[in-house]
């Protein structure tokens, strides 16, 4: 199932003009979807279903205190309370939710690893594969040339996750001397409580929405940062999430919380095998930013989409909201949405303190029977914020994406500025592109822009690229790198090398 | 279900206070609608496409009083029009104040006295506001569809000598009326209908408008200054090839007005405008709710609305673009804009687009903000008083709208109400 021994890709014909750079690139992005295999591991499950016990059990597991125990069984009586939302333009077979494992974790992990050296080889071969190095020495792969850049090679911390549980988190000590706390939520939990306790559920209440409160009463492992008073985070921290069990939930928990004046920038990065059955990931993302603080979230999302004919896939059912609550904060999503046959996500900023700040850049590609609605809120309650969104989404296949978004300006946001910019593309006629924006505007001196356009890739655009010798699909590639540069700029270097070839490959067989 | 029973026994509620007008064409038409409407039940608070406009005073069993308005500091508008003038008073026809019926081109008849068993008028009744229906639901119209007692039936067969002008006097503090029009323009036809006039306390109105290949319909509409006036208004449209739909709205003042427009264009090469210029001051609360559906090859749609708010008025704009597969070469453009006076005001916008054909260019675009301090400056330091400045500012603002009204006396007599009221209301 690999890409690198798909027959195809070594049949393929160079042309003139093209160089063996290019070849070796494209043969590397090709194939259909690069994470396609699962690693064999023996794996604990917890029995199949949602109930309070299952909810007990997850929490005993992650050795938890009795406060959470009792926040996650609130939660969980929340839940049954609520209905599953249909306003969302996406449609799927109702989710069964007592057909799912909600807990799964290797068994190596039973015993939690003192380090990394003592974590099962296997699952270090995982990430390996999959790219994520978890040796200290080792700097991020896919960028060519890094070392050229400084003294020292870029540094990534890493946190990974595979299915239900954190396997290990890279340069602990090295942030520990600057401060910075970075580890696992459940860790956490035990290490931090009172960090946890003061936060958790204060940016995305257990109640907000019927997905976030299912990821509050089950969540099994996540990220959690802390970053003290003034302090720049020393390198980039990093998530990477991994499916691997099948027909489990994957139900992370991220809690960033970025102290006065401190920065930090985050990655987040996510895979899961190619599996007939639809698989559910419903996360949670809080972000606190206190005053003159700035926090960079940055996805690629690069669940498994599904098969050309909508078969298996990802459901990506998220929550993320970051919360401005000093003066002058800053925050900026960046998400490359590629992957998950459905997706449901719309990472927000509250900006309450006054001048604070929020960004929003996004590239939604849906492909074949996939289906994106996605966007984001940005509620504007202190005086002089602003907020920026920029959004392109691009359709092909059968697929559906729609972008929907908030923008507020509370009476007493005054002076607030938003400025926002959606574009569609859509190749072929089979495809749909939506707009859904919601403008609320409450005082007269904010003022609030909002465009929006749809076409299609243009006719000129690709005769110019076609005369010059690329194929069709090269030529569609560069002028949908083209259409989305606005947002790639905004990515951290790592994932803008990454995010341009996965614009390519997730649109591979959608022209012609 | 707790909700789903309060908005059956509210839909009850307003369904005892009204009789259905029984025999002739209309009434296997108007039996339908309230099946449709007892079904789906009357708007209410947390229904999402209400989700910025209160429906309550809209659907409670009697109307809110109104008190009725002095208007002698107005001249009566389209006055320099030659016209056929229409009139109903609080909904009723009022035949002393209505010119003959007969004009050039055109045969217009009364819903009330149209009852022939067979009526060109029943393949239309109800049936383009039935249509109208999906994906949303437009409660008030199916309503409308059962009860409306009166209404005009105009059938256009060629071009018409003069416009049309519906007169809507309110003289009644508690009328609650409903009209519902029927047009068809045939092939190659062509009128103008002018609507003006606050019409009642509550006024519920459809408009089913049907254009044939190569027909032309054009609508400018004045909604009366009374403040305290409500009104639900529905135009259903369907066109053909080549034709053309035009329609403008000028809302001045009234306490709730919701104005929807739902337009399909069904034929190749159609051509839809539609254009709204608002102007509220205080508890004016005005809702443009516009839908364009297009189902055909190289249509071009384009909706222009643009609100001046002050004093705590509160502008809505929900604009939808449909295109529909293989409806290809579809140029869609819609523009929502408010000017807002004031601190207190407000506007709530949703403008979507739902496109399913590749090769379309379509967009939106809507703002929202305060007057351009740097050109009022300009035109003060040339000695213009910051009062007419800020007009003359506002009528710039409002132009673009305006300027979609085709002909130039009619634009001119808006124009002119405009001016009026900003002059009206400088604080």
């Amino acid at each position: 199932m690999a890409a690198l021994d798909n027959p195809d890709a070594g049949e393929m014909q160079v042309k003139e003009g093209v160089d063996q750079e290019t070849v070796d690139a494209v043969r590397e992005v090709g194939g259909k979807y690069k994470y396609g295999w699962s690693t064999d591991i023996e794996m604990e499950y917890a029995p199949k279903g949602l109930s309070t016990d299952i909810v007990r059990l997850i929490s005993e597991k992650n050795e938890e205190p009795e406060w959470m125990l009792e926040w996650r069984l609130a939660a969980y009586e929340r839940w049954l309370q609520k209905k599953e939302p249909k306003w969302a333009m996406v449609d799927y077979p109702e989710i069964d939710f007592q057909d799912q494992y909600y807990y799964a974790r290797p068994k190596s992990m039973e015993v939690k690893p003192k380090s990394l050296d003592e974590v099962d080889p296997k699952l270090l071969e995982t990430y390996k594969k999959l790219g994520i190095p978890l040796k200290e020495q080792m700097i991020l792969a896919g960028v060519e040339g890094a070392e050229e850049l400084g003294d020292e090679p870029r540094k990534v911390a890493v946190d990974a996750v595979f299915d239900s549980v954190s396997v290990g988190t890279t340069f602990q000590d090295e942030l520990k001397k600057a401060g910075v706390i970075f580890c696992s939520i459940s860790e956490a939990i035990q290490e931090h409580p009172e960090l946890v306790k003061k936060y958790l559920g204060t940016v995305v209440p257990v109640s907000d929405n019927y997905y976030a409160t299912l990821n509050s009463a089950v969540f099994s492992d996540g990220s959690f940062v802390y970053v003290p008073p003034g302090v720049r985070c020393p390198m980039e921290l990093s998530t990477y999430f991994r499916i691997n069990a099948e027909n489990t939930g994957q139900f992370e928990r991220t809690l960033i919380i970025a102290d006065k004046g401190s920065y930090v920038s985050y990655l987040e990065g996510c895979t899961a095998p190619q599996r007939d059955i639809a698989q559910l990931h419903a996360a949670v993302v809080e972000i606190i930013v206190e005053e003159d603080a700035e926090v960079k979230y940055s996805t690629v999302q690069n669940w498994y989409p599904g098969d050309e004919n909508g078969k298996g896939g990802i459901y990506n059912f998220v929550t993320k909201r970051a919360d401005c609550r000093g003066d002058r904060a800053k925050v900026m999503w960046t998400q490359v949405e590629t992957g998950s046959a459905v997706t449901w996500k719309y990472p927000s900023c509250i900006l309450r303190g006054d001048d604070s700040q929020g960004e929003f850049y996004s590239i939604a590609i849906a492909n074949n029977m996939q289906q994106a609605d996605t966007g984001t809120k940005m509620v504007h309650l202190g005086k002089r914020t602003k907020s920026r969104i920029v959004s392109k989404g691009i359709s092909a296949g059968k697929a559906q994406n729609t972008y929907r978004g908030l923008v507020s300006m509370h009476p007493k946001a005054k002076e607030g500025r938003n400025y926002t910019q959606c574009d569609s593309l859509l190749i072929g006629d089979k495809c749909g592109a939506h707009t859904v924006p919601y403008i609320e505007v409450r005082n007269n001196s904010s003022r609030v822009e909002h465009e929006a356009t749809t076409s299609k890739v243009d006719d000129d655009q690709l005769f110019y690229c076609r005369s010059r010798g690329m194929d069709e699909e090269e030529a569609v590639a560069l002028v949908v790198n083209g259409f989305c540069k606005d947002v790639l700029q905004a990515l951290p270097m790592e994932f803008a090398m990454e995010a341009q070839q996965l614009v390519a490959i997730s649109l591979e067989g959608s022209v012609g | 279900m707790a909700e789903a029973a309060l908005k059956q026994s509210a839909t009850e509620a307003r369904l005892a206070g009204l009789e259905m007008p029984q025999g002739g064409w209309s009434e296997a038409a108007r039996r339908d609608a309230l099946a449709r409407v007892t079904a789906m039940g009357l708007p209410e608070r947390r229904d999402e496409y209400w989700k910025y406009t209160r429906p309550d005073t809209l659907v409670q069993a009697d109307p809110v009083p109104a008190a009725l308005f002095d208007r002698s500091d107005e001249a009566p508008l389209f006055d320099s029009i030659d016209r056929l003038n229409i009139v109903f008073v609080d909904g009723v026809f009022d035949a002393e104040a209505s010119d003959d019926l007969a004009l050039a081109g055109v045969s217009i008849e009364r819903l009330a006295e149209a009852s022939a068993d067979i009526h060109w008028a029943r393949d239309l009744y109800g049936v383009l506001e039935t249509n109208g229906q999906k994906p949303v639901e437009r409660p008030l119209a199916a309503l409308n569809t059962a009860f409306a007692p009166d209404g005009v039936l105009i059938h256009v067969t060629g071009k018409a000598e003069k416009p049309v002008n519906l007169t809507y006097r309110h003289q009644s503090e508690t009328s609650d009326a409903m009209l519902h029009h029927v047009i068809r323009v045939d092939a190659g036809a062509e009128i103008t209908v002018l609507e003006n006039g606050p019409a009642a306390a509550r006024f519920n109105k459809v408009m089913e408008v049907d254009i044939a290949d190569t027909g032309a319909f054009h609508h400018v509409r004045a909604q009366g200054r009374d403040h305290e006036r409500r009104a639900a208004t529905h135009i259903f449209a369907r066109l053909g090839a080549e034709s053309i739909f035009k329609s403008f709205t000028l809302t001045a003042n009234g306490v709730l007005t919701r104005n929807e427009c739902i337009l399909e264009l069904t034929g190749d090469d159609a051509i839809a405008h539609v254009a709204g210029a608002c102007v509220g001051d205080g508890d004016f609360h005005h809702d443009d709710t516009v839908f364009i559906t297009h189902d055909a090859v190289n249509c071009e749609s384009r909706q222009v609305f643009k609100k001046v708010l002050r004093n705590g008025a509160t502008g809505v704009f929900q604009g939808k673009i449909l295109v529909q597969p293989g409806a290809q070469k579809t140029d869609g453009y819609q523009i929502s804009q408010s000017l807002l006076l004031d601190e207190d005001s407000q506007f709530l916008a949703k403008p979507e687009l739902e496109i399913y054909a590749d090769d379309v260019a379509c967009s939106h675009g809507s703002t929202s903000g305060a007057i351009d301090e740097e050109a009022l400056f300009y035109l003060r330091s040339r000695g213009v008083p910051e009062g007419p400045a800020t007009d003359l500012l506002t009528l710039a603002f409002l132009a673009e709208a305006v300027e979609e009204i085709e002909n130039e006396a009619l634009r001119d007599e808006i124009n002119a109400r405009l001016s009026g009221w900003l002059e009206r209301h400088r604080s």
